[in-house]
């Protein structure tokens, strides 16, 4: 069941990511993103990961890609004229991609440790929210103080760097 | 029951969908799109790691999904300066096609 619950979702994610990357028009592409992130929010609950799965769709399927569309609606773009496909380029990326994909797979599939299936918790009804939370505030506490700063920094750019001319 | 090795292919699958999206596409957007396809990738190989890895308490290593956190953060913080560069980019050169910026090519 788990098993079957994983490849549906991890397969929606994969399609969806490509629908990204080879749809036309950025409305499409912003959409096929909602619906990759949204898989791997599932794709997290079968990792027991409640906590992350709904940040996911809180950040990532929410504020993000409202952000997105909206700047997509603010620039106005329209479907991509077909402009002169340039071989070299497309070639080039493939073979990265490509090289990356069989390294990896070359990686995983050299390893036996990595086939081993999920250990049963001793306590299956933890609370995560709880244990996370903890961490954050107990061991975490500067990182997530810093973190702070940092999400006020980009405020402050992205207040600048709005305005109509810079002084 | 999905193993280790599955969670791992499909996050490095997914990485690199978002390589693709940004070595073969031209649009800033979608480029934006592909780096956050890539920060996915890497939370999720975190959390497979966090749960098939138990402390000696028998529970997921919670450390793992702080680091999660941190990163869906940043890269919050990350969309929302990248975004505002390219409105203002878009001010400049009413285009957002990485072709047609070029002012700085040799």
């Amino acid at each position: 069941m788990q098993l079957v619950l994983f490849w549906i979702f991890s397969l929606l994610m994969l399609l969806s990511a490509m629908g990204v990357v080879f749809f036309r028009n950025p409305v499409s592409s912003a959409m096929s993103l909602v619906l990759s992130f949204i898989a791997l929010a599932a794709v997290f609950v079968t990792l027991d990961a409640f906590f992350i799965a709904v940040v996911q769709v809180l950040v990532y399927a929410g504020a993000v890609m409202v952000l997105f569309l909206f700047i997509i609606m603010l620039l106005d773009l329209r479907e991509e004229k077909r402009r002169r496909v340039r071989l070299s380029a497309w070639l080039g990326g493939g073979l990265v991609v490509g090289g990356f994909i069989s390294a990896l797979l070359k990686v995983v599939l050299s390893l036996p440790a990595l086939f081993v299936t999920k250990p049963a918790m001793l306590y299956p009804l933890v609370n995560d929210i709880e244990q996370v939370g903890f961490n954050l505030f107990r061991n975490f506490n500067l990182p997530f103080q810093i973190i702070g700063v940092l999400l006020l920094v980009a405020t402050v750019g992205v207040v600048l760097l709005s305005k109509k001319e810079l002084k | 029951m999905p193993t280790l090795a599955h969670y791992l292919i499909v996050s490095g699958l997914l990485f690199a969908l978002g390589m693709a999206g940004v070595l073969l596409r031209r649009n800033l957007l979608i480029i934006f799109m592909g780096l956050e396809l890539m920060l996915n990738a890497a939370n999720l190989s975190l959390v497979a790691f966090s749960r098939f890895n138990l402390g000696p308490d028998g529970m997921p290593n919670y450390n793992a999904q702080v680091f999660v956190f941190f990163i869906i953060t940043v890269a919050a913080a990350e969309v929302a300066v990248g975004l505002a560069i390219i409105v203002a980019l878009y001010r400049a050169k009413q285009t957002t096609h990485v072709d047609d910026l070029n002012t700085l090519k040799f």
